[in-house]
């Protein structure tokens, strides 16, 4: 996208994350996605007269650990408070959610700009709060369904600063906490369930101007795709209105995805005050030092980091670190494949390689794994030793694969698969081979080198696939040399 | 003291709490409503600068639960008041967003 | 044995002995309500049917010699309790149809300990008023006379009792709407220390001040029901985790050198001099059973009315935003958008007083007066609530009128909502503070009950009840009944 001279774009992300807790927030019905309508909402969740709220332990721990990963200061006591609106997928009239003393204070997330550097987007703040329920349009003429499903279950919302200049940006931060949240299996970051959805606070001003423009709030992205169409349309929006020498209000808009324009919301063309205030029903929460530094002590190590230990520590490339590190069970799996076989480069590439697209193949994730790393690790282990060649190695792999066998070990063994690197037992064949092909054998004396893949070729054949390739072929230059 | 709230204040607080603005009532409405507000503002002569607000009466802390499913949910029972509920949703007029 | 007045303990002991029956006490009661009832209307319902049967369960227990406490014990309870499967309406056109799917906390645990249930009472629609003149269902009228008002927000709850149509009944107080009914009708009612009681299954109005209670004839009743009431509720985040004392043990303790402290507040101009002589005279008893009389200040007391009536009414307009007729209660006839749903459903259900205090709270809670109003009212409660602390460093019991008139007329006040929040001048730093608090028939004036509001510190409802029991054993005001010309 290209910012027209004279402008600079600002723009702030509030990200919603849905936590994959078993229970809501404040009560103990089930969080399950795509049930029958109003069947996961409990007299709590459709606030009926005389209900209370309670709070779920487990979203405090999983904000935390969002927050530890970000740097961010953790709020020991931190306080709910109630958001007054009327809406009908808001069954109390009011959303309890923490204003003054959010959960999570400030934090960073490091996005890689199109250029290659790397540049720092301050986090403001994240705090707990209630999702709301669901609105059915269509479904009977005249109205509208009001499903509570989703009504209570918990939401982190994380607020940046207003750091982010461009589209790009944009969908790298968003991409970013995606990817962190999934890391730390705190959301299941499933986007077309609407387990994470963005707002986009977007303004415009002259390239010298100190203060930020009016700015509109584009509520619930739920693609990148979308973010980015959203960002482009708003910014060419606000900047064609102020070229025009008009004036923007503060508003809350749409993003349409099929037209990928902007609108404005019907309800919400005035600010609304929510009249915040203390929520009497719940008490202020305070979380041990204890409580913290357990978490802090259990977090995982992150994608930078591991990436990084892949590179100093096992001198992977970068672009093996940084696939490796993305998903954290399969670093997971990475590392402890490397504590049965000492050869990271190796290991790298059959998880990377043939792993991978098995598993890809066959539609499983990389926790399902028929293999366990402990049996990789052993069938590498072979490779390194030289009991096996690459080659054989792939069957081997397909017999792990398909639970033929659990043991690499033992699986060569019953098959014989055993590589033959003893020259005595190799340099019969190649005389043989020799002797009866002259011709190429002449020509590969030549300087044809492309022979010798025919020569190695039919060694493999004789042996089975057994020879070691790098023996097979040393022999052959070695006799192929001599007069 | 003057009237803390007019007329334009009322239809805002009305549209704020989803109240009905009734015209013909509303200088009844007023009435009564700044006759509260002066009762209410003798609270403005008490120096309270140095005064942390206190939210609940017994300072304590929230206790927490365990992150399970602890509800089993009957969705007729719970929705045998609704005025208009069909195949498992409540229904209100068409919204436009 | 009259059972008409009978006291909770004198029937326990009745019931247990088979002096009487269940089915025999709960079919007086059902028979006294039906003939005397329509003149009070102290019931929004009654459940006859069930009661009965409850009843009948309750004498196979006592024939068998398994029964619990309050097995066979008829009482009435606030409509603002839900009781599952029935009408619970909080006084209001708004839920004037709505069946529970739930059972309050503290009803059920009553319902545990045996206790029958004769019908629902009538209160100010969703416990906002001192009169009872604010409900759907129509004013109830004091049994004392019935041109008079019986006391609020549980005025029916109060009536009831005071008429002998039940052994006793629960209560709400968030500003004083247990004391000062029970004051006004003669009786005894306790507000507990905040957090006491569960919440849950209780209607909400002003969430950190609402407190259930019992009304009963005497503190020994009232001791007997807070046992089976209190205790901790996971359910309910602000009930306190703190065992619950048998408190109608150790009542019978003596009070020599109890400090029962006299708030010089509490004796204003508004003081009607005959309630204000029944309160001294009965402080001159309590010197006279061995208590000292100590001089207190509550300095913050004047500004407990205009802080609360911010607090309430701010938390009201939050917790009264759920009804809606969406999922229950009142909706509108063809509602023609999103809007009018909610205005004319809202506007048709709710009473004026409702509505007042929901604008009031709204404005309270406003970008540009939410510092002026709320937060300073949050602010002036922590000096009440550290009033009290600094009294109770040199007395056990605050005492004082719990109202400052006995019951006036029906329609005297109605008018003049300034005048009516001021009926709670007294009662209200308690709430604010969630200190415990009781009163306790003094005297009469005119002929009308005058109450005596005892103040005790957090988590000493004990000491309180203790301290208004020994009151009991040295004076008769509290077996006084209405003049039976009903």
């Amino acid at each position: 996208m290209t910012i027209p001279a004279g402008w600079q774009i600002d723009i702030g992300l509030e990200i919603h994350a849905q936590l994959n807790t078993q229970s809501k927030i404040f009560s103990g019905a089930s969080t399950l996605f795509g049930q029958s309508p109003n069947s996961q909402a409990c007299a709590i969740d459709l606030g009926m007269p005389g209900v209370l709220p309670s709070v779920n332990a487990e979203v405090f721990k999983k904000a935390v650990q969002f927050g530890l990963s970000i740097g961010a200061m953790i709020n020991q006591e931190s306080r709910f408070d109630r958001k007054n609106y009327f809406y009908p997928d808001l069954p109390k009239g009011y959303q309890i959610t923490q204003m003054d003393h959010p959960i999570v204070l400030g934090g960073e997330i490091t996005i890689q700009t199109s250029n290659g550097t790397e540049k720092i987007i301050r986090v403001t703040r994240a705090h707990l709060e209630e999702d709301a329920g669901k609105s059915i349009h269509d479904f009977k003429p005249g109205y509208t369904g009001i499903d509570l499903n989703r009504a209570g279950t918990p939401l982190l919302e994380i607020v940046s600063e207003p750091d982010i200049k461009n589209a790009e940006e944009a969908v790298a931060y968003a991409k970013a906490i995606h990817q962190l949240l999934t890391y730390l299996e705190v959301c299941d970051g499933n986007m077309a369930e609407g387990s994470l959805r963005f707002d986009a606070n977007i303004s415009v001003r002259r390239q010298d101007a100190e203060a930020l423009g009016t700015r509109s709030e584009i509520k619930n992205l739920n693609s990148f795709r979308f973010l980015e169409q959203a960002i482009h349309f708003e910014t060419e929006r606000q900047i064609s209105v102020l070229e025009a020498g008009g004036t923007l209000i503060q508003d809350t808009r749409l993003f349409d995805p099929d037209r990928h324009e902007t609108r404005s919301m019907r309800s919400k063309e005035t600010a609304t005050d929510y009249r915040y205030f203390p929520e009497p029903d719940l008490l202020p929460v305070m979380l041990t030092a204890e409580f913290i530094e357990e978490i802090q002590a259990q977090l995982p190590e992150l994608p930078g980091k591991r990436a990084q230990r892949y590179q100093t520590a096992h001198e992977l490339s970068a672009s093996d670190a940084a696939l490796l590190s993305q998903d954290r069970r399969l670093g997971d799996y990475f590392d402890e494949v490397l504590t049965f076989s000492g050869n990271a480069k190796s290991a790298a590439n059959w998880v990377r390689g043939d792993l991978l697209s098995k598993l890809n193949e066959h539609e499983l994730g990389i926790t399902v794994c028929p293999i366990s790393p402990k049996h990789l690790g052993e069938m590498i282990q072979l490779i390194d030793q030289g009991v096996i060649s690459g080659k054989i190695a792939k069957a081997v792999f397909a017999a792990l694969w398909s639970k033929q066998t659990e043991s690499a070990g033992d699986y060569v063994q019953k098959n014989q698969l055993e590589q033959v690197s003893d020259a005595s037992a190799i340099e019969p064949l190649i005389d043989a081979l020799i002797a009866e092909n002259p011709k190429q054998a002449a020509d590969l004396r030549a300087g044809k080198d492309k022979l010798l893949g025919f020569f190695v070729g039919k060694v493999m054949q004789a042996t089975k696939g057994k020879a070691n390739p790098k023996q097979v072929n040393d022999l052959i230059r070695q006799k192929l040399s001599e007069p | 003291m003057n009237d803390l709230v007019n007329e334009t204040t009322l239809v805002e607080l009305s549209t704020l709490a989803a109240l009905p603005f009734e015209p013909d009532k509303s200088k009844a409405t007023l009435d009564a409503l700044n006759e509260v507000l002066a009762l209410v503002g003798q609270m403005q002569s008490l120096d309270v600068s140095n005064v942390r607000p206190l939210a609940h009466p017994l300072e304590r802390h929230q206790t927490l639960r365990a992150d399970s499913v602890t509800e089993t949910i009957d969705p007729s029972a719970l929705s045998q008041n609704a005025p208009l509920y069909e195949a498992g949703l409540y229904f209100v007029p068409k919204v436009i967003e | 044995m009259n059972l008409n007045f009978a006291t909770l303990a004198d029937l326990q002991k009745a019931l247990r002995d088979r002096d009487i029956s269940a089915t025999e006490l709960t079919q007086h009661y059902l028979t006294r309500i039906e003939a005397l009832d329509p003149a009070l209307n102290s019931f929004i319902s009654i459940q006859a049917e069930a009661a009965l049967d409850a009843a009948r369960r309750a004498d196979e227990c006592l024939a068998r010699g398994n029964a619990r406490p309050l097995t066979g014990i008829a009482i009435a309870q606030k409509d603002i309790f839900c009781l599952q499967g029935q009408r619970t309406t909080a006084g209001s056109k708004m839920l004037s149809d709505f069946i529970a799917p739930y059972t309050a906390t503290c009803s059920e645990k009553l319902a545990d300990a045996g206790a029958i249930t004769l019908g629902k009472t009538n209160m100010d629609e969703f416990a906002m008023g001192s009169s009872n003149e604010n409900s759907y269902f129509g004013a109830v009228h004091n049994p004392w006379d019935p041109q008079l008002i019986p006391g609020g927000s549980s005025g029916g709850s109060a009536a009831a009792v005071a008429a002998g149509l039940c052994a006793a009944s629960t209560g709400t107080d968030t500003g004083g709407s247990i004391r000062q009914p029970a004051a006004m009708c003669g009786l005894t009612g306790l507000k507990p220390t905040y957090g006491r009681i569960s919440r849950w299954g209780m209607i909400a109005f002003a969430s950190s001040l609402d407190q259930a209670g019992p009304m009963t004839r005497t503190a020994q009743d009232a001791a007997i029901l807070l046992e089976h009431m209190a205790g901790h509720d996971p359910r309910d985040s602000t009930s306190l985790n703190e065992p619950v004392p048998r408190f109608s043990e150790g009542l019978s303790n003596n009070i020599k050198g109890l400090r029962i402290g006299v708030c010089r507040e509490f004796f204003t101009d508004g003081l009607d001099p005959l309630v204000e002589s029944s309160i001294r005279q009965a402080l001159a008893v309590y010197e006279s059973l061995g208590a000292t009389l100590v001089d207190v200040s509550l300095p913050h007391t004047p500004y407990s009315v205009s802080a609360y009536y911010v607090i309430a009414p701010a938390e009201c307009s939050a917790n009264l935003a759920r009804f809606d007729g969406i999922r229950y209660g009142h909706r509108c006839l063809d509602p023609e958008n999103l809007q009018d749903l909610y205005q004319r459903s809202r506007g048709e259900g709710f009473g004026e007083e409702v509505k007042k205090r929901i604008l009031v709270g709204t404005f309270a809670l406003s970008a540009g007066y939410f510092d002026a109003f709320y937060h300073r009212a949050q602010k002036i409660r922590r000096l009440i609530k550290e009033d009290f602390v600094k009294a109770f460093e040199h007395v056990d019991v605050i005492a004082g009128p719990t109202a400052p008139t006995p019951a006036f007329p029906l329609g005297e006040k109605a008018g003049n909502p300034v005048e009516m929040y001021l009926q709670d001048i007294f009662t209200i730093s308690a709430s604010l503070a969630g200190v415990p608090a009781m009163s306790i028939p003094a005297g009469l004036a005119n002929g009308l009950p005058v109450g005596l509001q005892l103040i005790g510190n957090y988590l000493q409802e004990g000491p309180l009840l203790q301290a208004a029991h020994q009151f009991q054993q040295a004076t008769h005001w509290h077996t006084l009944t209405p003049p039976e010309a009903l």
